[in-house]
């Protein structure tokens, strides 16, 4: 990765609505070099999305997170791989993850109501043939996500003016 | 309440020092709600996580004593390690570097220690609000030497030799410059030491900012130069590079015989920095030292996009604005607005809520400019200079 690319992650992982006229002064760059790179990027799917992190608590949408630990007998021929797909293309599922440890994937699942959560995991995850096993927590409060703490602002205690 | 005041009891040459210019400022903008402060004067970062910690646990340990005076053995050890490989300034850490209770007090010992009724002391302006203070309070008289945005903020040896007069003791150094972000490179040091050798004078160099430089330009300390380090007092800390301002912890290095005048004073009057902040402070070099600085590297980089950022956005408002390359401060100029710095900080703080210092609280020739730091968040920033651009338009 060069420098550029790597300041350019940063800085959109901060705040993707900073136009490219910005993002060109603060790397230093061009602006047609900025472009090209943010294109390539995008291109090699290494950016792959630019969206907000939303605080949903605070709107009225009704909405149940669970993170759920799965076991699984990997296939033959396919490692995981095959599994966790037959997994995330559902709609309910948000991400998936490979993890190490006692159980083999973690499953980030999000629903309107408990009641569709608790029966996507009983109606369709765990009645897949290679799902050995289950175990669902569900999300209960939100602290911080994306470095974005939720509740009250960072404090920043500095003085207002010094020296 | 005495009816007749208190003037029988207080020194007349500490009264008639006035305050800071940014007091009046402070007071201002603290009563504001919503204001976007430009006016600080320290990192956003808070201090790395593993520094804190190893503070906790020597806590949690109950290292709660005094240190010997000069510090602990082993900080001083750290600092010696830091500046021979960093600036190539050898130091003995048991007799030639005293640790201090931030870079102030190292400020301080230093005038305290040198100047006698009569002595002049040279300061370039624009520059942090305390050196001339502090050189009354020691009983010495400041002398303002100016520096030029012509000359980008530098200290021209011209301006230097014109300043010196048979009294001058000292010369303070203070690069990279709060408020300008000027800084001086070694030519421009080496201009200023023939000077220094021909008067006879000593150097107090005040590098604080040293690490905080930005394009292709990398500090040079003054002591690094041929036959100046006979002629320094090197004052550094960690307020800046490290973001530990509130730990108060800095240091002063120089030759044997001066430090232990300095630590005269600061053992009667201090008798050690806090131990807290000593061993925070050493593991934040001996961090350094393992892992290459990464933390103040990345910190550093931070500063640089967002410094780019204000550069080009004053310059875009149509305000003269000098590239600073120290420092985290932008300096630019006010003049085509037709006001006063003063009058332009005033006004914009009322008028858009945006805080910024006039430049004439760092000396007469910082008036027509202000000072805005940017070590706050880029959105914050990126507000902050839509209300001022907007403030420049509608008083142009």
């Amino acid at each position: 990765m060069t420098k550029l690319e790597s300041a350019l992650l940063d800085l959109l992982r901060e705040d993707c609505r900073l136009p490219l006229e910005k993002l060109a002064v603060m790397t230093g760059a061009s602006l047609e070099e900025v472009a090209e790179t943010i294109e390539n990027l995008e291109r090699h799917r290494i950016i792959l999305r630019y969206a907000p992190v939303i605080n949903w608590d605070l709107t009225d949408r009704e909405r149940v997170e669970a993170m759920i630990e799965v076991k699984v007998t990997p296939q033959r021929d396919m490692g995981f791989d095959a599994v966790a797909a037959r997994i995330y293309r559902f709609d309910e599922v948000k991400s998936v993850y490979l993890m190490s440890g006692s159980y083999d994937l973690l499953v980030l699942v999000e629903a309107r109501t408990l009641r569709e959560l608790a029966s996507f995991v009983s109606a369709k995850l765990s009645t897949l043939e290679l799902v050995t096993g289950t175990a669902t927590s569900f999300v209960l409060k939100r602290y911080k996500e994306e470095g974005v703490v939720f509740e009250g602002e960072e404090s920043d205690n500095r003085l207002v003016i010094s020296p | 309440m005495r009816s007749d005041g208190y003037a029988r009891f207080l020194n007349p040459s500490v009264v008639a020092v006035p305050p800071s210019g940014i007091r009046r400022f402070f007071d201002l903008a603290s009563t504001m709600k919503d204001t976007i402060s430009l006016g600080v004067g320290e990192p956003d970062f808070k201090t790395p996580y593993p520094i804190r910690n190893q503070a906790i646990n020597s806590l949690v340990d109950g290292e709660t004593q005094y240190t010997a005076n000069r510090g602990l053995l082993s900080l001083r050890k750290e600092i010696a390690w830091y500046l021979e490989h960093r600036n190539g300034t050898p130091y003995n850490p048991e007799t030639e570097i005293l640790v201090t209770v931030g870079a102030s007090e190292a400020i301080d010992l230093a005038l305290r220690a040198m100047v006698s009724p009569g002595d002049e002391v040279l300061v370039p302006e624009p520059s942090y609000v305390s050196y001339a203070p502090s050189v009354i309070f020691a009983g010495g008289t400041p002398v303002a030497v100016r520096t030029l945005e012509a000359d980008d903020f530098r200290l021209k040896p011209e301006h230097l030799a014109a300043a010196i007069t048979p009294k001058t003791k000292a010369l303070i150094l203070p690069y990279p410059n709060n408020p300008t972000g000027g800084i001086m490179e070694r030519a421009d040091l080496e201009a200023l030491a023939p000077l220094i050798r021909k008067h006879d004078l000593m150097v107090i160099s005040d590098e604080i900012y040293s690490e905080l430089t930005y394009g292709d330009k990398t500090h040079f300390s003054f002591a690094a130069l041929p036959d100046m380090w006979d002629r320094t007092l090197t004052i550094n800390g960690f307020s800046k590079a490290f973001a530990m301002t509130g730990w108060r912890v800095g240091y002063v290095c120089g030759p044997a015989e001066m430090i232990s005048v300095l630590n005269k004073i600061h053992q009667y009057g201090i008798m050690c920095a806090p131990r807290m902040g000593q061993v925070a402070a050493e593991e934040a070099l001996r961090r350094g030292r393992e892992n290459g600085y990464e933390d103040v590297l990345v910190m550093r980089e931070s500063y640089d996009r967002r410094r780019r950022l204000m550069v080009e956005s004053f310059r875009a408002m149509g305000l003269h604005c000098f590239e600073p390359y120290g420092a985290f401060y932008v300096f630019p100029s006010i003049k085509s607005t037709g006001m006063t710095s003063e009058e332009f900080c005033s006004a914009l703080l009322r008028e858009q809520k945006v805080a910024a210092v006039p430049g004439n609280a760092f000396g007469e020739s910082g008036e027509g400019n202000i000072r805005c730091c940017y070590a706050t968040a880029i959105d914050k920033l990126n507000i902050a200079l839509e209300r001022i651009a907007t403030f420049v338009r509608a008083h142009s």
